[in-house]
C-alpha cells in the first residue's frame, strides 16, 4: 500500500469533485447556455397505439417566437425518421405511421423561449385513430393480437426473440433424479432508474464547417459519438459529445433518445445551437425503463444439495427492442441466475415480446439484468427453504460454491473468478445476530407480533468485458486510460468511461497515487470530452474500476518503469539496482539515495538520457481477461402492522466482497445509494399501465421514490477477495446493492408470513398486498 | 389577475425586484414565470436545479424569507420584494458554510444534482433548530429526494454542521 502521504489505495480522500457541487457551481446539460441558442420541447402521443391520420402544425408554426416544427415527414425526408437501436432493431425517431406507446415522440417544437415552445405544443393539432393497445407479453402472444410493428418487413406477429443458455439434457435428467422440486412464479415488475436530472442536450452543429459540438447527457460518449455518426450519417470526426456533470445515470443516460437526434438535425437545419431538456413526465414514460420479467424458476434438490434449475421467462420489450445490452446476449447476463451456489445443472430459455409500451431497457444500477437473476434464484432458495423446513441461512450455506472451487464455472457458462461466500455470510449474520433475533422473531410471534428476516447471498457478474465475448453494436467492451504527467510532477488522467456521480475524479487519481506515489490532488481526472480523452465504451454495469480503473493501474506502472530507467540515469546505477517504495526509487542497501517520482518527471523534460523518448505520458487500452464477479450477503428484518399491512424495516445490515477498495467512503456511498434503490424496488417504485396502455407512473406523485423519511438506516461490513486478475484487485461495487437487496427485503417480509404458509408477494410490496396475503392467511388484524 | 392585465397582448412583463444573496436584482419578467426559472435563466444562478414537473423532487428549493420553497412552484412575481437566498449565497467570501463543509467531510453527495437544495432546507432547519435529531433531519428533508446517497451521509452532515455551527455561536 502507498505511503500514508501518497494516499493511494483503501485511503478515504474527500472527493475533488465536491468542490463544484456544494458552491453550485457543477456544469449539468441544463446549465449551457450557448450564443443563439434555440429551445425545443417535444410533443408526445396521448395513445398508446394509434394510427396517425394528419398532423396539422400551422397554427404552432405560425406563433410569434417559434422557429421551426419539426414532424416525421421531415425527418423522413432527411432519412432520420428511424435510427438502428442498441439491439439490433430500429426505433422510431418522430412517428410517421403509427405511435406504439403513450409518450412516443410525435413532433418537436424549436423556439426562441421554453416557454413558448410549450405553448406551440399546445397549437399542434394530430388526428389519430385509435388501435387497440398490447399492454403485456402474455397478450402480445395470444393469437389473433394487434401486430404492433407492422411497418418492419417479415414481422408477422409481436414476437422478439428467443435465446436460450445451459445443457438442457444434463438439466432434465437433474430433475428427473431430484427427490424435491421447488418452483417459483414471480414477475419483477417495470421500474425506472430516474435519475434526478432528466436527459437532455444542446447541440451545436455550424453549417458552414459541419462540426457537431453535442452537449449530452451520456454514460457513454464515445459510443455516442460513433453511433451519431452512423445514424446521423456525420462524418466522425467532426462529431465531438461533450458529456458535462450528470446528475445521476443508473443506466438511464445509456441509450441514444429521439431528443438527442432531432435536436441535432433541428441545429443542422437552423444553423443554430438547439437545447433540448426532457421533463420529468417525458423521462418517465419514454426513456429506459428497466425489468419487466415474468419468470418462471425450479429448483432440483438431491439429498439437501441443489442438482438442477431451470427457468423459463418472457420479457415486456415494449414497441422496439431497445435494450442495451453486449450484442450476444439477448437477456443480458441473465444466465447467472445460479449466483452464488455449486448447481451442476442450468438451462435458462427466455422470450421476448413486443408491447404497446416504452421501449429501451436498460439495466437500473445492474450489469445487464444480473438484477433479475440474482432476484429470481434468492427468492426461490427462501421457497425452498421453507418447503424443506431448513433453515434458509444455512440451506444457502449448504449450497455455496466453496473458496477452493475458484475459478468456477458455472453451468451457464460463466468462471466466476473468485470467491467466500461463507465468509460474507458469516459476518452478515455475526453483525445481525441471526441466531438471537430468530429467538426474538419466534417470542414475537407468541406476542401477535410479525417479525421477519430475510437473507440474500448475491453474486454479480461485472465489468464487461473481454472483448472477444462483449461488445454493444459491434463496439468492443474495452476501457482506456490516458496519462500525462507534467514536468512539475502534475499531471492529467483522461478516460474513456463517464460518471454520474460515483466519484470518478477522486478514485481514479488514488488509482494514479497508488501506482506513481503522485498524491490524488496533483492528478486532474477529465472525462466525458471525446475531442479529449481517449475512446472507451461508459461507465454503466459496474464496468469503469475493471477496465477503465484497470487501464489506469498499467499506464501508470508503464511509466513508473520509464521513471525507473530515468532514476538510474539520475542516480548513476543500473535499473537493478534499484527499490520502489512510493513516492521514490531509492538504492538498495542506501534508503538515502534517492529520487522522487517528481524527480524523474521533471528529468523527463529537462535531463533524459540518450536513447528515451522524451516526455512523460502514456495510453493504454485495457481488455480485461474475465468479468469480475463481487459479491455479499444482506440481511433484512421486517416488521409487519397486522392492522395495515405496513412493513417496516428495522434492520438493514449489507456485507460487501468488491475485492481491493480504493475509496471506502466512495464505496460504501455506492453501497447505501444502491440498498435505497433495491428498497425503492421492493417497497414503491413501479411503472404500470391501465389495459389503454396509459402510463400510471408518469410523474413523482405516482411513480413513488424514497424519501430520508422512509428510508432504512444501514449497517454496513466488508470482507476482501481481491479479482485474481484485475491489476490491483478491484471489482465493481456500484450496483451490488441494488441488485442483491431487493430479494431481501422480499424474503423478510414473506419470512414474516411464512409459517402461515405464505411463499411469495410481488414488488412492490405495498401494503395493500400485504394486507391481502395477511387476510387470506387468518392474520389479519 | 389584475385588471391592468386583461385584455393586455401576450408576452406582457411586470417589472420586479428580488434581493437575490443581498442584492437587489430587477427584471421585467412575465407573470408565469417560475421563480426557478428566474434564478437559472433570468439570472443565471444555475446552482438551482430542476428535478421534476410536480413539486415533489426539491432539487429547485431554495430559501425565500429563509423558509425553504420549491422554486418550481413559485413564480418569480411572488418573490417580488422579498429575500431570496440560493446555494451561490451560501459562503461568506471565500470561506465556506459550515453545511457546505459538511457535506464535503461527511460525503453527503455523489451526483450533486440535490445537494443544493438539501443543503438550503439544512440551514433552515439548523436555523430553527441548532440540535436536531436524526428523526428531525430527516423529517425536515423529506421533500427532498436524492437518488445516490440513501440520505444516510446527509443526516451525518446535518449533525456534523449544527455541531460546528453551536461551537461557533
Amino acid at each position: 500500500m502507498a505511503s500514508p502521504t501518497v494516499r493511494g489505495l483503501g485511503h478515504s480522500v474527500e472527493r475533488k469533485e465536491d468542490a463544484r457541487f456544494i458552491r453550485g457551481k457543477g456544469n449539468y446539460v441544463d446549465d449551457v447556455v450557448l450564443p443563439g441558442m434555440l429551445h425545443m420541447e417535444i410533443l408526445r402521443s396521448p395513445y398508446a397505439h394509434a394510427r396517425i391520420v394528419s398532423i396539422d402544425t400551422a397554427a404552432a408554426s405560425a406563433l410569434p417566437g417559434v422557429v421551426a416544427v419539426v414532424t416525421g415527414e421531415l425527418m423522413a425526408a432527411h432519412n432520420l425518421a428511424w435510427m438502428p437501436t442498441l439491439s439490433g432493431d430500429t426505433q422510431a425517431v418522430l412517428a410517421t405511421d403509427k405511435v406504439r406507446y403513450q409518450g412516443q415522440e410525435v413532433a418537436a417544437v424549436i423556439a426562441e423561449d421554453p416557454y413558448i415552445a410549450k405553448d406551440a405544443l399546445e397549437l399542434i393539432e394530430v388526428d389519430y385513430e385509435p388501435l387497440q393497445a398490447v399492454t403485456g407479453p402474455q397478450q402480445a402472444l395470444a393469437e389473433g393480437a394487434p401486430l404492433i410493428r407492422d411497418e418492419k418487413e417479415g414481422q408477422t406477429d409481436n414476437h422478439v426473440y428467443h435465446w436460450e443458455a445451459g445443457d438442457k439434457a444434463a438439466t432434465e435428467k437433474a430433475f428427473a433424479e431430484a427427490d424435491k422440486i421447488v418452483s417459483l412464479d414471480t414477475f419483477y415488475p417495470r421500474c425506472h432508474p430516474s435519475p434526478l436530472e432528466c436527459c437532455g442536450c444542446v447541440a451545436d452543429v455550424n453549417p458552414a464547417t459541419g462540426q457537431a459540438t453535442i452537449y449530452m447527457t451520456s454514460q457513454a460518449p464515445h459510443a455516442h459519438r460513433t453511433l451519431f455518426a452512423i445514424v446521423a450519417g456525420l462524418p466522425e470526426e467532426k462529431i465531438r459529445i461533450i458529456s458535462p456533470d450528470i446528475g445521476g445515470g443508473f443506466g438511464n443516460k445509456v441509450p441514444i433518445y429521439p431528443g438527442y437526434v432531432v435536436a441535432t438535425a433541428a441545429s443542422l437545419l437552423l444553423g443554430h445551437p438547439v437545447k433540448w431538456i426532457e421533463d420529468r413526465t417525458g423521462n418517465l414514460i419514454s426513456t429506459g425503463f428497466a425489468r419487466d420479467y415474468h419468470m418462471h424458476g425450479e429448483l432440483a434438490i438431491k439429498d439437501g444439495k441443489f442438482s438442477g434449475l431451470r427457468v423459463k421467462m418472457l420479457s415486456d420489450q415494449g414497441a422496439f427492442y431497445a435494450d442495451a445490452q453486449p450484442t450476444k446476449f439477448r437477456a443480458g447476463l441473465f444466465h447467472i441466475v445460479t449466483g452464488s451456489y455449486d448447481i451442476p445443472a442450468a438451462w435458462v430459455e427466455t422470450d421476448g415480446a413486443y408491447t404497446n409500451k416504452a421501449p429501451g431497457g436498460v439495466a437500473y444500477r445492474c450489469s445487464f439484468r444480473v438484477t433479475e437473476a440474482s432476484y429470481l434464484i434468492e427468492r426461490l432458495v427462501q421457497t425452498a427453504a421453507y418447503e424443506l423446513g431448513v433453515d434458509p441461512a444455512q440451506l444457502r450455506m449448504d449450497n455455496f460454491i466453496k473458496p477452493e472451487q475458484f475459478p468456477y464455472t458455472s453451468a451457464t457458462g460463466f468462471e466466476y473468478d473468485s470467491g467466500d461466500y461463507q465468509t460474507a455470510m458469516d459476518l452478515c449474520l455475526e453483525k445481525l445476530g441471526y441466531k438471537e433475533l430468530r429467538a426474538e422473531q419466534a417470542k414475537a410471534r407468541d406476542e401477535g407480533r410479525l417479525i421477519g428476516i430475510g437473507v440474500a447471498s448475491f453474486t454479480e457478474v461485472v465489468g464487461a468485458g473481454p472483448s472477444k465475448t462483449y461488445d454493444i453494436a459491434g463496439l468492443k467492451m474495452f476501457d482506456s486510460a490516458e496519462l500525462r504527467i507534467h514536468p512539475t510532477g502534475k499531471g492529467v488522467l483522461k478516460l474513456g468511461v463517464k460518471s454520474q456521480g460515483q466519484g470518478h475524479e477522486t478514485t481514479f487519481a488514488q488509482i494514479v497515487a497508488e501506482e506513481l506515489g503522485i498524491p490524488p490532488e496533483d492528478i486532474e481526472v477529465q472525462e466525458g470530452d471525446t475531442d479529449n480523452t481517449p475512446y472507451g465504451l461508459g461507465t454503466y454495469a459496474s464496468r469503469s474500476t475493471p477496465t477503465a480503473g484497470a487501464a489506469t493501474s498499467v499506464v501508470a506502472r508503464k511509466l513508473r518503469a520509464k521513471a525507473q530507467t530515468i532514476a538510474a540515469h539520475l542516480l548513476e546505477c543500473s535499473e537493478d539496482d534499484l527499490e520502489w517504495t512510493a513516492p521514490r526509487f531509492s538504492v538498495k542497501g542506501a534508503p538515502d539515495r534517492g529520487v522522487s517520482i517528481q524527480d524523474c518527471v521533471f528529468a523527463a523534460y529537462t535531463n533524459m538520457p540518450d536513447g528515451l523518448e522524451h516526455g512523460f505520458e502514456g495510453v493504454t487500452y485495457y481488455d480485461p481477461p474475465n468479468m469480475t464477479f463481487p459479491f455479499g450477503t444482506y440481511a433484512v428484518v421486517v416488521e409487519i402492522d397486522r392492522g395495515t399491512g405496513q412493513w417496516k424495516p428495522l434492520r438493514v445490515v449489507a456485507v460487501d466482497d468488491c475485492g481491493v477498495r480504493i475509496n471506502p467512503m466512495i464505496v460504501e456511498g455506492q453501497i447505501m445509494g444502491g440498498l435505497t434503490e433495491g428498497y425503492a424496488i421492493a417497497a414503491m417504485e413501479l411503472i404500470d399501465f391501465d389495459e389503454d396502455g396509459n402510463c400510471i407512473g408518469s410523474n413523482f406523485m405516482d411513480y413513488l421514490i424514497p424519501t430520508a423519511w422512509e428510508t432504512p438506516h444501514f449497517e454496513l461490513g466488508e470482507t476482501v477477495t481481491p479479482s485474481p486478475h484485475h491489476p490491483i484487485g478491484a471489482k465493481g461495487v456500484g450496483e451490488s446493492a441494488t441488485v442483491g437487496s431487493p430479494a431481501a427485503y422480499v424474503n423478510a417480509i414473506v419470512d414474516a408470513l411464512a409459517h402461515a404458509g405464505v411463499r411469495n408477494l410481488e414488488m412492490p410490496v405495498t401494503p395493500d398486498k400485504v394486507w391481502a396475503a395477511l387476510s387470506e392467511v387468518g392474520l389479519a388484524q | 389577475m389584475s385588471e391592468t392585465m386583461i385584455g393586455a397582448a401576450p408576452p406582457f412583463t411586470r417589472q420586479i425586484t428580488v434581493q437575490v444573496n443581498g442584492e437587489p436584482r430587477q427584471a421585467d419578467v412575465e407573470p408565469r414565470l417560475l421563480l426557478a426559472h428566474f434564478l437559472r435563466q433570468t439570472l443565471g444562478l444555475t446552482g438551482t436545479h430542476i428535478g421534476c414537473d410536480t413539486t415533489s423532487c426539491g432539487a429547485c428549493t431554495v430559501l425565500l424569507d429563509g423558509t425553504p420553497v420549491k422554486s418550481c412552484t413559485v413564480l418569480a412575481v411572488q418573490a417580488d420584494g422579498r429575500d431570496v437566498q440560493t446555494v451561490e449565497g451560501l459562503m461568506s467570501g471565500a470561506a465556506l458554510h459550515p453545511i457546505q463543509q459538511a457535506f464535503h467531510e461527511e460525503h453527503g453527495l455523489q451526483c450533486g444534482y440535490c445537494t443544493p437544495g438539501m443543503m438550503l432546507t439544512s440551514v433552515a432547519l439548523l436555523a430553527e433548530n441548532p440540535d436536531p435529531t436524526e428523526e428531525e433531519i430527516r423529517w425536515a428533508i423529506s421533500g427532498q429526494i436524492c437518488r445516490c446517497t440513501g440520505y444516510q451521509n446527509i443526516v451525518k452532515a446535518v449533525q456534523s454542521a449544527a455541531a460546528t455551527l453551536r461551537e461557533g455561536s
